[in-house]
C-alpha cells in the first residue's frame, strides 16, 4: 500500500497471534470488546499453519491446472500442437486440467478458508491442526498422483472420476478424512451458542463428499447404471462440495466485510434446506434424450426447475445484504471478489435449470456451452470466492497487509476480463455449434466451423487468467516470505482497515445496522 | 428456526432451535443425501439388473475391450458421445447417426459407461457401422486431416511406428497415408494399440431391432414422438 521504508534489523516478524497488551489495545482502537478479539486472535493462531499451507498447495495446483487448461484450449483449434508425446494429447490435458482445478486447487483453497473460519465462528482453536496438516499434504499427493495417472494413461474412465481409484484414492480418502475429523473435532469443541449459516454448509460439505466419492467410485456397477452414478457424482461434487463451501463462504465475507448483518435469518434457513433437497436430485440432467428411463431424467428436470428456491433465497440475502453499499466493492478486493462471485452464483444456478428444459437442452447439449456454463461456476463463482477469501484471511495469518494494492487490482482486471471474454465466446460457440448440429441439412463439418472463433476467443481468455495467475502467485509468494524491508511496517492489526476511511465511508450510505457475523 | 441472524440462543421460548444443533444440521444434510442415492442411484441399479443383454449384441473381444481402454486413456470421450437421443426432440436419427435412439440395453457390456457430454466430433455409437474400414480408421487416427482438412481432432503419431521401408517386416500393418500430408521417405506402421482402437470402434453397432425387453419403453417414447410432431411427420 505504501512505498518500502529502509528497514530497521532489529524489528521483529510479526505472526498472527497478538500479545495480551496488543489484544487490549486493538480493541480499544476498534471500539470492540476485549474478549472477542482475544478469540480470534486465538482461533487465528491455531490454524495459522495448516490454512498457510493449504493456501500454497492450492496456488501451485491452480499454476499447474493453468498450463494444462491453456493447452487443451490451444489444441482445440491447433489440433497439430504437440501431438507427438501421448502425455500431451488433448483428451489426457484436458483431464489434468479438470482435476488440478477442481480437487487441486478449488478444493484446497476453499478446505483451507473453512479451517480458517470455522474455529472463529464457533469461538474455539482449530483441533487437530497437525493432523488437518497432514491431511492436506495427503490430499495434494492424491491429486497429483491422479493428474500424472491420467497423463500416463491410467484412467478409471468416468468424467470427473478419472484418477485411478486404487492409486490416487487412497491419498485422497485418508487426506479428506483427516481433514473432516479435524473440523468436526472443531465444531464439537464450538464454545459459541449459535451455529452460524456458514458453518451449516461447511459441516455439510465434509458430510457429504465422502457420501458422494463412495458412490462415484462404486467399482460394480456397468452400463447406464454407472452414467447414473457418474452423473450423480460429477453434478452433486459442484453442489455439494464446491458450491456449498463458497456460499458458507460468502454468507461469512459479505457480512463481515461490510459490517452488516445478514438480511434474514429464515431465507437462510430455506436456503441451506432446499439446496439440499433439491440440488441432490439434479444430475441426470447431463444426460438428458440418454439411453435411462425417462423417470429419471424427469426427475432431474424437475429438481432443476426447483432450484430457483434454493437459488433465489440465497441469492435475495446475499445481494441484499450488499444494496445500498456497492461503493464499498471499490476499496476492498475481498468484497469485489466475493459479490462477483455470489452474482456468477445466482447467474450460473438460474442458467442451469434454463439449461435442464428439454428445448434448451436439445440446442445446447453436446456442445461448448456446457463448458462455458462449468466456468462461470467453476471460476467466476466458485474460484473468485477462494481469491477473495484469501485476499482476506492472508493478512490476518502473516500479520500484515499485502505488499500492494495495485498488483491484486492487476489480478482482479485480468480475471475478470479473461473470464468474461471466456464465457462470452465459448456460450456463443456453444449456441451456434448446437444449432448447427440441430439442422441435419448442414454437414457437420459446418458444426465446428461455427465453432472455430469462439475457439479462439476463449483462449485468449485462458492468457488472461493466466496472466492474472501469475500477478496473484507471485503477490502470495512475496506475501507470505516477508522481505526485510517490510519489517519496520505497522503489523495487520494496526492498519486501519481501508473500509473505514472517511473516503470509503462517505462512498457508502451511512448504516445504523450493527456488526453481523462472527 | 427463527432466531435472529447475529442471536446466540440454542433455546428459545423452550423451542429447541434444529439450525443451532450441529448433530441435527449433520444428520438431515446425511438424510437427504441418502435419500437422493436411493432414489437416483440405488433403485435404478436394482431395476436395470434386469436388463439382459441382446441376442445381437456380442459381448467385445479381448482386442476390441483392449481397444476400449485406448480410447479412456486417449480421452476420446471428451469430444465424441455413444447415444442417439429420442428423435421426437432431437435429429441425431436425421443426421444419420443411427437408426434409433439407444437403450440400456445396448450398454450392457460397457464398463463403465462411455456415452459422453461432448460432440465436438461426431456420435460414434454406430460408428462401425458407418465406417467399417480399419484402414479408414487407422489413416484417421494417425492424420484427421489427411481425410478431412476441416477436422480439429488431434492426430495420434504416437500409436504407429514410422519405419524405413527396407526395416518393414511381414507382421507390420503398414498405412497409406494418402495426399500431400503423407510423410515422406518413411512408412507409417500400426502399432497394436491402434489396431485395437480401429477394431473397438468398428464394433460400435447398435442398429438391431430393439430388444423386446426395451420395447415398452422404446415405444412409448415413439408415440411422445408422434404426438410431439402434430401432424404426425417429423
Amino acid at each position: 500500500m505504501s512505498s518500502p521504508l529502509t528497514p530497521p534489523p532489529e524489528a521483529p516478524l510479526r505472526t498472527g497471534a497478538l500479545a495480551d497488551a496488543e489484544i487490549d489495545a486493538v480493541a480499544a482502537a476498534r471500539g470492540l470488546a476485549p474478549e472477542d478479539v482475544a478469540i480470534r486472535a486465538r482461533a487465528d493462531a491455531s490454524s495459522r499453519r495448516t490454512v498457510l499451507a493449504l493456501y500454497a498447495l492450492a496456488i501451485v495446483w491452480l499454476l499447474i491446472g493453468t498450463i494444462f487448461g491453456d493447452l487443451a484450449s490451444f489444441k482445440l483449434h491447433w489440433p497439430d500442437l504437440l501431438t507427438q508425446q501421448a502425455w500431451l494429447t488433448f483428451g489426457r490435458v484436458r483431464t489434468a486440467h479438470l482435476h488440478a482445478v477442481n480437487y487441486g486447487w478449488a478444493s484446497l483453497a476453499l478446505i483451507g478458508t473453512c479451517l480458517w473460519l470455522l474455529p472463529r465462528l464457533v469461538h474455539t482453536e482449530l483441533q487437530g491442526a497437525r493432523f488437518a496438516t497432514f491431511g492436506a499434504t495427503l490430499w495434494a499427493i492424491g491429486v497429483a498422483i491422479g493428474a500424472v495417472a491420467v497423463l500416463a494413461g491410467y484412467n478409471d474412465g468416468m468424467e470427473w472420476l478419472e484418477a485411478p481409484r486404487y492409486m490416487a484414492g487412497p491419498f485422497l480418502v485418508v487426506g479428506g478424512g483427516l481433514l473432516g475429523l479435524s473440523m468436526f473435532r472443531t465444531a464439537a469443541a464450538r464454545r459459541a451458542e449459535h451455529l452460524y449459516v456458514s458453518v451449516w454448509y461447511i459441516l455439510g460439505a465434509f458430510i457429504w463428499f465422502p457420501m458422494l466419492y463412495v458412490v462415484g467410485k462404486w467399482p460394480t456397477l456397468s452400463g447406464v447404471e454407472s452414467a447414473a452414478a457418474n452423473w450423480f457424482f460429477a453434478h452433486n461434487v459442484l453442489g455439494f462440495w464446491l458450491t456449498a463451501m463458497s456460499v458458507g463462504l460468502a454468507y461469512y465475507f459479505i457480512p463481515k466485510v461490510l459490517g452488516r448483518p445478514i438480511y434474514s435469518y429464515a431465507l437462510s434457513v430455506v436456503g441451506f434446506w432446499s439446496l439440499a433437497m433439491f440440488y441432490s436430485l439434479n444430475g441426470m440432467h447431463h444426460l438428458v434424450g440418454g439411453p435411462l428411463p425417462t423417470w429419471m431424467i424427469t426427475t432431474s428436470i424437475v429438481a432443476s426447475i426447483f432450484m430457483f428456491i434454493p437459488v433465489v433465497a440465497t441469492g435475495i440475502n446475499l445481494h441484499m445484504t450488499v444494496v445500498g453499499r456497492f461503493g464499498a466493492l471499490r476499496y476492498s478486493p475481498t468484497l469485489r471478489f466475493v459479490v462477483l462471485g455470489a452474482v456468477a452464483y445466482t447467474a450460473v444456478s438460474l442458467q442451469g435449470s434454463f439449461t435442464a428444459l428439454r428445448e434448451v437442452n436439445r440446442i445446447t447439449h453436446f456442445t461448448h456451452w456446457t463448458v462455458a456454463h462449468s466456468h462461470v461456476g467453476g471460476y467466476a463463482f466458485v474460484s473468485f470466492l477462494a481469491f477473495g477469501a484469501i485476499y482476506y484471511v492472508v493478512p490476518r495469518l502473516v500479520g500484515h497487509e499485502w505488499p500492494s494494492a495495485r498488483l491484486i487490482r492487476w489480478h482482479f482486471g485480468l480475471v475478470l476480463a479473461g473470464i468474461t471474454l471466456y464465457i462470452a465466446s465459448l456460450t456463443w460457440a456453444g449456441v451456434a455449434q448446437g444449432l448447427a448440429l440441430l439442422d441435419p441439412q448442414l454437414p457437420f463439418q459446418v458444426s465446428v466451423e461455427r465453432t472455430l472463433p469462439g475457439l479462439y476467443g476463449r483462449s485468449l481468455g485462458g492468457v488472461l487468467l493466466t496472466l492474472g495467475h501469475l500477478v496473484f502467485a507471485y503477490h502470495f509468494w512475496i506475501m507470505v516470505r516477508r522481505p526485510a524491508a517490510w519489517r519496520a511496517r505497522p503489523p495487520f492489526h494496526e492498519v486501519q482497515p481501508i473500509l473505514y476511511t472517511a473516503e470509503a465511508e462517505a462512498a457508502s450510505r451511512p448504516s445504523a445496522r450493527e456488526v453481523g457475523a462472527a | 428456526m427463527t432466531a435472529p441472524a447475529s442471536g446466540d440462543g440454542g433455546d428459545r421460548g423452550g423451542r429447541v432451535d434444529v439450525m443451532a444443533r450441529g448433530a441435527l444440521v449433520g444428520l438431515g444434510a446425511f438424510a437427504i443425501m441418502a435419500g437422493a442415492i436411493t432414489l437416483l442411484v440405488i433403485v435404478p441399479a436394482t431395476m436395470l439388473r434386469q436388463v439382459k443383454a441382446p441376442p445381437d449384441l456380442p459381448p467385445y473381444t479381448a482386442r476390441q475391450l483392449e481397444g476400449r481402454q485406448v480410447y479412456i486413456a486417449n480421452g476420446c470421450i471428451y469430444c465424441h458421445s455413444q447415444q442417439i437421443r429420442d428423435p421426437a426432440f432431437t435429429t441425431d436419427v436425421d443426421r444419420g447417426w443411427g437408426s434409433r435412439a439407444t437403450v440400456p440395453e445396448d450398454y450392457v457390456h460397457d464398463r463403465p459407461h462411455l456415452l459422453g457430454t461432448m460432440r465436438t466430433g461426431p456420435d460414434l455409437i454406430n460408428v462401425g457401422q458407418r465406417l467399417p474400414d480399419m484402414d479408414w480408421h487407422l489413416i484417421h487416427l494417425y492424420d484427421p486431416r489427411a481425410l478431412a482438412e476441416w477436422s480439429i481432432m488431434p492426430a495420434y503419431p504416437y500409436l504407429f511406428a514410422r519405419k524405413r521401408p527396407q526395416d518393414v517386416g511381414p507382421g507390420d500393418h503398414v498405412v497409406k497415408i494418402p495426399g500431400p500430408r503423407a510423410p515422406a521417405g518413411v512408412v507409417v506402421v500400426a502399432k497394436p494399440e491402434a489396431i485395437a482402437l480401429a477394431d473397438y470402434l468398428m464394433s460400435l453397432k447398435r442398429q438391431y431391432p430393439v430388444p423386446d425387453s426395451a420395447r415398452a419403453g422404446h415405444r412409448m417414447a415413439m408415440q411422445r414422438a408422434d404426438g410431439g410432431a402434430g401432424d404426425g411427420g417429423r
